[in-house]
């Protein structure tokens, strides 16, 4: 969520001025800490992230930053179940993470150059290619952002939302007229009831939006992406060998979904498939896993656990969801997205 | 004023036509009277013309996802399959009895409390407020005697929420009136204490508080020195409340006579006696309208502990307002809490109201 990132950051940059370094000082090493506890700590959005973290009926944890929190588990602890999920509000992320009340956060933080450089972190990969853009009614009959000079735009008040269509309506020379909600449900309305012509949001936001519009299908989602949103799990920078078992986790769901190893077929394939890349990432020759301080088939469990990366989506956001948002950037470098997994060797 | 012999006595108005007769004075006496009384009542049957057909006529009461529901009515299914994880959290299904008995045992304490002419009131009294919170609490938590231990994080909705507000109340009450003492206390030190202690917790914003008491007080800690999310955010809020509750006791202070103070040192009372026997209770009658106010609006505030992680009532029925299976259902969320929540706080007002009459007459 974007409303909360401005306020977020300056309690944060007030916060470390007060607490220089405290938590930098003997934080030891996560790994051990996560071992001897038995338990990952994992933070997530606080329950209200359609298809990214939601809590269903019986109150168990749901979506993409879920399951990614639960492969991490896996890897480090061999157990999809060993992980307490602390649901957070964007403007405490970071000071949980520095504060050590969280070994990793899978919440949507957009990795961006300030805040990789001044906190202390580390963004172990990105998860998914979010990007900001627009939602219209097809009667006003516009197909692309271009054509919007001059329209009412209801966009989240103080957010980077906002900065972001100001410096894109005056690189193309186009004039809007903003009209400030402060929250999804505000802004939903007021495009409902017309106050507005369209609405800017995260592109996820506003595609699980379109889902539960009335008549979804009199509504459209403009093509243009107007920002960047890359969307990772992030890590202290105190522990190399808990950023690199973060990292590839990520790598090597990916990686499975290349090589169309699914939660299906993995425990068949460990066994029956000769391509060597496939037998080097299930662990049936040379021994990775040990390299990380892994079991040697951590892969196997991970993927038996979760699936792969494409299945994960496909359950949370894509096509086996109600949200159906199509992959988009986020889809394998071999189907023209940007998702290119490291060679595991 | 002449007599009229009761047999001569025009017979008493049927009851119809005594009712007639009120309406006519007090609704439509004239014009504009009736102008009036109509317009309302035309408008309070438009707006019912309204909402009945959404919320009853067209409504869906059962089913297993939003799916289910009707298009144009509400979705009370929503609420209904829910409804266990809105009233106990994340409880472990098997354990919920032991909320269901803490929550009765207050129940039947403050109805206890509430039936006037009850023998051995001073005693329930001290029960409900010292001997039952430290019940409930091993009930809640557990971990001993056979009880299984269920972790604060399980807790959650309706029962977070009436824990959070019952502890905060109970706590920040007595420490409000240590700090009202202390500020109007001759010794300079504990007054400029409490004074400062005061002014700084009533100066900030109450979310500010709970973020730096979750967020920020763990790095003066070692790490893995596990701080309970739960007990912080109590102690916290009941520090900001009972800088509220020391202002409150210490308007009802003010409203006592200097003579009484006089009359207590005549009698050869000290300080504590002369406060306990005869200044706190008339303290605390004086400020019984203050402190429902105030209570209510505690119980109002114990929404903001969302920032903190914790699920109360409206944070656990926003969160499933985003489970895909229920997208779309946040106005009967919103409709359900604001029910729920109004129906608490009418009570505590109607609660007030009779205590403040027991208390006139008592």
């Amino acid at each position: 969520m974007t409303e909360f990132k401005k306020m977020g950051l300056a309690l944060l940059a007030w916060a470390l001025l007060i607490t220089p370094g405290i938590a930098l000082a003997d934080q030891g090493s996560t790994v051990k800490a996560i071992s001897a506890r038995g338990e990952l700590l994992c933070g997530v959005t606080t329950g209200k992230g359609t298809g990214f973290s939601t809590l269903d009926d019986k109150g168990v944890w749901n979506g993409m930053e879920v399951d990614f929190c639960r492969a991490i588990a896996v890897a480090l602890l061999g157990d999809a179940s060993k992980v307490k999920f602390a649901p957070l509000e964007f403007k405490s992320v970071i000071a949980s993470l520095q504060s050590g009340a969280i070994d990793v956060a899978a919440r949507q933080v957009t990795w961006t150059f300030t805040r990789d450089s001044e906190f202390n972190l580390d963004w172990a990969g990105i998860y998914l290619y979010d990007g900001q853009a627009f939602i219209a009614s097809k009667a006003i009959g516009v197909d692309s952002a271009l054509d919007l000079n001059g329209a009412t735009v209801c966009v989240t008040s103080g957010s980077t939302n906002e900065l972001n269509i100001s410096d894109y309506f005056r690189s193309h020379e186009m004039k809007f007229v903003p009209i400030v909600g402060d929250s999804i449900e505000q802004n939903a309305a007021n495009l409902e009831a017309g106050r507005c012509d369209v609405y800017t949001n995260d592109l996820s936001t506003l595609v699980s939006l379109k889902s539960t519009m009335a008549k979804p299908d009199n509504w459209v989602i403009l093509p243009e992406v107007i920002s960047k949103e890359p969307l990772g799990p992030v890590v202290r920078q105190e522990d190399p060998q808990f950023s690199d078992i973060v990292r590839w986790t990520l790598n090597v769901l990916i990686a499975a979904e290349e090589l169309g190893v699914n939660k299906e077929s993995v425990i068949q394939m460990v066994e029956t498939s000769n391509n060597p890349e496939v037998q080097r990432l299930l662990g049936k020759s040379g021994e990775m896993g040990a390299k990380l301080g892994l079991a040697n088939d951590w892969v196997v469990k991970v993927i038996s656990a979760v699936g792969n990366y494409g299945e994960i989506f496909d359950r949370n956001l894509g096509k086996d969801s109600l949200i159906k948002m199509p992959r988009g950037a986020s889809a394998l470098w071999t189907n023209g997205g940007l998702l290119y997994p490291l060679p595991y060797r | 004023m002449t007599a009229v012999p009761i047999s001569e006595s025009p017979a008493w108005p049927a009851a119809s036509d005594r009712a007639w007769r009120r309406l006519k004075a007090n609704y439509f006496r004239n014009a504009r009277d009736g102008m009036t009384t109509l317009f309302v009542v035309g408008l309070a049957l438009y707006l019912l013309y309204l909402v009945i057909p959404w919320a009853i006529l067209n409504a869906t009461w059962f089913g297993a996802g939003r799916a289910d529901c009707q298009q144009d009515g509400a979705c009370w299914a929503f609420i209904t399959n829910r409804f266990g994880q809105f009233i106990f959290g994340f409880y472990p299904s098997g354990q919920q009895w032991r909320v269901e008995l803490a929550g009765g045992l207050f129940a039947i304490g403050l109805i206890a409390l509430a039936i006037p002419g009850l023998p051995f009131k001073p005693t329930i009294g001290a029960f409900v407020l010292f001997v039952l919170p430290a019940v409930a609490c091993f009930l809640l938590a557990g971990g001993a005697l056979g009880l299984a231990p269920v972790g604060t994080e399980q807790w959650g909705g309706l029962m977070l929420t009436l824990t959070v507000a019952t502890s905060v109340f109970g706590l920040s009450f007595v420490l409000g009136l240590i700090l009202m003492l202390g500020r109007s206390c001759g010794m300079p030190v504990f007054k400029i204490l409490s004074t400062l202690t005061i002014e700084l917790c009533r100066g900030l914003p109450l979310v500010m508080v709970l973020f730096m008491a979750i967020t920020m007080l763990p790095f003066f800690f070692p790490s893995g020195f596990d701080l309970n999310k739960l007990a912080l955010t109590v102690f916290a809020m009941a520090l900001f409340q009972s800088a509220f509750f020391a202002e409150v006791f210490r308007g009802g202070l003010q409203a006592i006579g200097k003579g009484q103070y006089e009359a207590c040192t005549a009698l050869g009372l000290g300080y504590w006696k002369t406060h306990y026997l005869v200044i706190l209770p008339q303290v605390l009658r004086n400020t019984v309208p203050a402190i429902i106010n105030n209570s209510i609006s505690l119980i109002k505030d114990t929404t903001l502990i969302m920032v903190v992680g914790l699920f109360d009532l409206l944070n656990i029925v926003n969160a499933g307002t985003a489970d895909p299976n229920w997208l779309g259902s946040t106005l009967e969320g919103y409709v359900f809490v604001g029910l729920v929540f109004w129906i608490i706080c009418f009570c505590l007002s109607r609660c007030g109201e009779s205590l403040e009459r027991s208390l006139r007459t008592g």
